[in-house]
């Protein structure tokens, strides 16, 4: 069986022996013998290293891997530069903890500051925080921020990603606020239907997601004026990749802009980790959740960086605090700022841009095939819902040569490409759909 | 050092992608930002370098002794991050047709059956992203349950004042009102005071066992009992686990459902804050509450997007297997071995804020050594920095004054915790004789104490071009 115990077996014996006691049974003393586990674990025996590393590897065998995948849907596979997976695999950054104790620390202080200052250039923000755990609770979490005691409603578009809405509204279910769909009109955010329900002056927040679960552009700098307009906030959840090139959450006139970090360096994994942004104004700074570094000097007058602002935190607040959260995705948080570095901001305009023009050249490819055509009109970015006859034959003839194809939605295949899969792949993917449709 | 942005030079990249091999299609005018971020321009050289600068900067369990109390910073096996890092998994979309995820499903599976049986649970969900994130599912669960009966009176959540923050914080973000609970002076419930605040507005109980001084209840059987008497249910903040994983379970306490803190008791690491995992795990009663997805068809709450954070489960997993039946209680046993062995190496100087076994953590109580010499706990952390050991747990629990809690963890060997002892035997001497040089320190740090005031009231929280 493994082990990382260092201690000896007969050193073991001199602790015990040191601290007065027979055998290891007595330090249970207080565990009341009913409930003393007097049995072994109903689990397999200890393995070595060798022969764990065989067992892990054949579950990680059972899965299939699709070289080339042409689903999004809220994980995104985009090129992972190769120091992108190095960095964050260093033992210090990797096996550290909070950082507490700012004197061991800098270097995780200072990323996370780096961090910090990526994300507002990217969403224009004034102020970012340290991460949480993914896209979908910073929406939750943003949600949360907006309401007072008059304003508890929260209104989130029907265009959002199915997930993200359903954890809203589990977080909502939480602290006993209502949460309201707005409609969608031709795959977009319906914006009569938006200022009706804003009529009643209850509503705290709107969500609106950009580029929208169906792909398209939103027309974001509207519906924020709507929404200022009946004096409620305006949070946006952004791609982080298309914030490269779109219109910033800033231009929008947003609050609170999140998004799910992912597409920044981090592998599908099946779900994750995965890395929630979150910024806002500098109005509304004292009221974001999580951790927060800042700059500050140390008692030599040398810049430094601690995390700041706890007092808005459960460990001072306790019940009072703006939110449970404690461990965020600090690691995730690293390996998106190594990403941004690497890219710089024209390797990251490259990176949005030429996942748009594949996606283009996808949709007009598919759409020269009989029975195929674009579900909605508007501007799309890296994703876009075709109409397609035979939808789960097309999908598992891509399958069987080795490609993921879109995702099933609503009776259509909702497709996705990014800047990893060459022009002569997507071609093949095409020529694949032909035969199928013949 | 140099923050990364000050080491930016126009006009400098890395070569990663190719250039455009279909037509370019450009954003349309009011579709596109004005101006690109200010993102760092920099050579792979310059990448490289700046993050191994940053790394030469942090401590982590794998570098030194980091008896982080609460934390359990064991040792984070190396194995773990290769499979973790298998193909077969990071390449795996989180929405692939279930007949190719077979091996993720695997993976959950192994885990849901070891972990379920460790903790004597009957169901368990991945998806909570970390600890807190998990007393938020478990406590829905308790709020689920609740509904489901429509016993809408249940609206109190009872928490000891011994508890974590994120207790309180986690009953709140539910919508239960928090009764806060005195603690015995050694941490465990006081049982005339839970009596006082149950009553059939009691929704639930959260508690840790061994309690956050280290402690372990002995009264834990009357505790879950009398909540379930009135209709409560109890919920287990598994952050302690390490102490007692596989020689009593949380499960035969009478707790009906609990969180895992994979990131501390099962090796896997914390990343300098996360990501980490919560499992949480239930009785057979509470499991149609637990959370799914809705994009696959789950009508419940829902917690996180997909299965969570799948690798880090691919790191406990692979933990598991190596230790087995045999290598988690003795993993535990260590833990609580090297804790008293610690503990009692120290004595006699820092004095233990109870005298009696402890379990995987103890408390000490500077107090009266503060009054003596002047130097406070905190003065002894940042003493302990300059000696190369990460300091223990800070002025916590709340209900100890001056209090340090060292927690050593089972992967420490006997020569460490005799060096640590002496280091601390040594500070205590080093405080009667130059108090103001222990006042002063970290003086071997890579930085002075840091103005925490300034930062707080001159927040500074991003960089920006001058």
């Amino acid at each position: 069986m493994g082990s990382y115990i260092p201690s000896t077996a007969a050193q073991r014996q001199e602790m015990l022996k040191a601290i007065g006691l027979e055998d290891f049974r007595q330090l249970y003393k207080d565990v009341p013998g009913e409930m003393y586990l007097d049995r072994e674990l109903d689990i397999p025996s200890g393995k070595s290293e060798l022969e764990v590393c065989r067992e892990v590897s054949s579950m990680a065998a059972g899965n299939k891997v699709f070289p080339t995948v042409l689903r999004g849907a809220g994980a995104y596979d985009h090129y992972i530069p190769s120091i992108v997976r190095y960095i964050p695999a260093k033992e210090e950054f990797l096996t550290a903890y909070t950082p507490y104790q700012a004197e061991l620390s800098q270097g995780i202080l200072q990323s996370i500051f780096e961090y910090q200052t990526m994300v507002c250039e990217l969403t224009g923000m004034d102020v970012s925080n340290a991460s949480v755990y993914d896209g979908a609770t910073a929406a939750a979490e943003a949600a949360a921020m907006c309401r007072d005691r008059k304003r508890r409603v929260t209104l989130i578009s029907a265009t959002t990603h199915p997930d993200v809405i359903n954890i809203v509204r589990t977080y909502c279910y939480g602290t006993n606020d209502e949460l309201r769909i707005v409609p969608a009109k031709d795959g977009k955010t319906d914006k009569e239907e938006l200022r009706k329900m804003l009529e009643g002056g209850d509503v705290s927040g709107v969500y609106v997601q950009q580029p929208n679960f169906f792909g398209l552009f939103e027309d974001a700098g509207e519906l924020g004026q709507i929404v200022h307009e009946a004096g409620s906030m305006f949070i946006m959840g952004c791609n982080p990749i298309a914030l490269a090139i779109m219109k910033t959450p800033a231009e929008c006139g947003a609050d609170i802009a999140v998004g799910e970090g992912q597409p920044l360096g981090m592998p599908l994994s099946y779900g994750g980790p995965y890395l929630g942004f979150m910024a806002t104004t500098a109005k509304y700074m004292r009221k974001l959740p999580g951790r927060i570094v800042g700059q500050t000097t140390d008692s030599r007058g040398e810049r430094c960086f601690v995390l700041s602002l706890q007092a808005r935190e459960q460990h001072i607040r306790r019940e009072k605090a703006s939110s449970n959260i404690c461990s965020n995705e600090a690691l995730c948080a690293l390996t998106a700022g190594v990403y941004m570095a690497t890219m710089g901001p024209d390797g990251m305009a490259q990176a949005a841009s030429q996942s748009m023009s594949k996606a283009h050249y996808l949709a007009k490819e598919l759409c020269k095939l009989k029975g195929v055509s674009l579900r909605f009109k508007g501007d799309f970015f890296h994703e876009f819902l075709t109409d397609i006859p035979k939808a789960d034959e097309v999908l598992k003839a891509l399958e069987d040569n080795g490609i993921l194809g879109g995702l099933p939605v609503d009776g259509g295949i909702f497709w996705c490409a990014t800047e990893k899969v060459p022009k002569a792949e997507l071609d093949r993917a095409v020529s694949i759909v032909r035969e199928v449709l013949a | 050092m140099k923050l990364i942005f000050e080491k930016s030079t126009q006009g400098r990249s890395c070569s990663i992608l190719p250039p455009c091999d279909v037509e370019q299609i450009e954003l349309k005018e009011g579709l596109a930002r004005k101006t690109k971020p200010d993102l760092p321009q920099l050579s792979e050289t310059d990448v490289s370098r700046h993050y191994t600068e940053l790394c030469n900067r942090v401590h982590g369990v794998n570098n030194g002794f980091y008896p982080l109390g609460s934390c359990t910073m064991k040792y984070n096996p190396r194995i773990d991050e290769q499979m973790a890092a298998l193909e077969g998994f990071t390449s795996i979309h989180p929405l692939a047709p279930d007949y190719s995820t077979k091996g993720c499903k695997a993976v959950l599976d192994t885990a849901e059956k070891c972990l379920c049986e460790i903790t004597g649970m009957d169901g368990m969900t991945f998806q909570p992203a970390a600890g807190a994130h998990g007393e938020f599912t478990g406590v829905l669960l308790i709020k689920q349950y609740h509904a489901s009966r429509n016993d809408t009176r249940r609206t109190k959540i009872i928490v000891p004042d011994s508890a974590h923050g994120t207790n309180p914080a986690t009953a709140a973000m539910c919508g239960f009102e928090v009764v806060n609970i005195p603690s015995a002076p050694d941490g465990c419930v006081d049982l005339q005071a839970l009596k006082g605040a149950l009553g059939e507005d009691t929704a639930g109980l959260m508690l840790t066992n061994p309690n956050t001084l280290g402690i372990f209840d002995e009264n834990i059987l009357e505790i879950t009992r009398m909540v379930h008497e009135v209709g409560g249910l109890c919920y287990y903040d598994g952050a302690n686990l390490n102490a007692v994983m596989g020689v009593v379970r949380p499960g035969d306490m009478g707790f009906d459902c609990i969180h895992l803190n994979l990131h501390k008791t099962f090796a896997t690491p914390h990343g300098g804050g996360g990501p980490g995992a919560g499992a949480v795990g239930c009785k057979a009663f509470l499991r149609a509450f637990l959370p799914g997805s809705a994009i696959k068809g789950h009508e419940g709450i829902q917690v996180r997007s997909f299965a969570g954070n799948f690798l880090v489960v691919v790191k406990a997993v692979t933990y598991i297997l190596t230790l087995g039946k045999e290598g988690i209680p003795e993993a535990a046993r260590n833990a609580v071995l090297n804790a008293n062995y610690l503990m009692r190496r120290i004595q006699g100087t820092f004095e233990p804020a109870f005298d009696r076994i402890c379990m995987h953590e103890f408390v000490l109580d500077l107090s009266r050594f503060k009054e003596e010499t002047g130097v406070s706990a905190l003065d002894v952390a940042k003493s302990l920095i300059d000696r190369g050991i990460h300091p223990p747990t800070m002025y916590f629990p709340l209900i100890v004054h001056e209090a340090l809690m060292p927690e050593p963890t089972e992967t420490e060997s006997k020569e460490t915790l005799d060096e640590a002892a002496d280091i601390f035997r040594e500070l205590y001497e080093l405080a009667r004789k130059d108090p103001d040089y222990m006042k002063s320190s970290p003086h071997n740090a890579q930085i002075g104490r840091p103005d925490e005031v300034q930062a707080a009231r001159n927040p500074i929280l991003r960089w920006k071009r001058t």
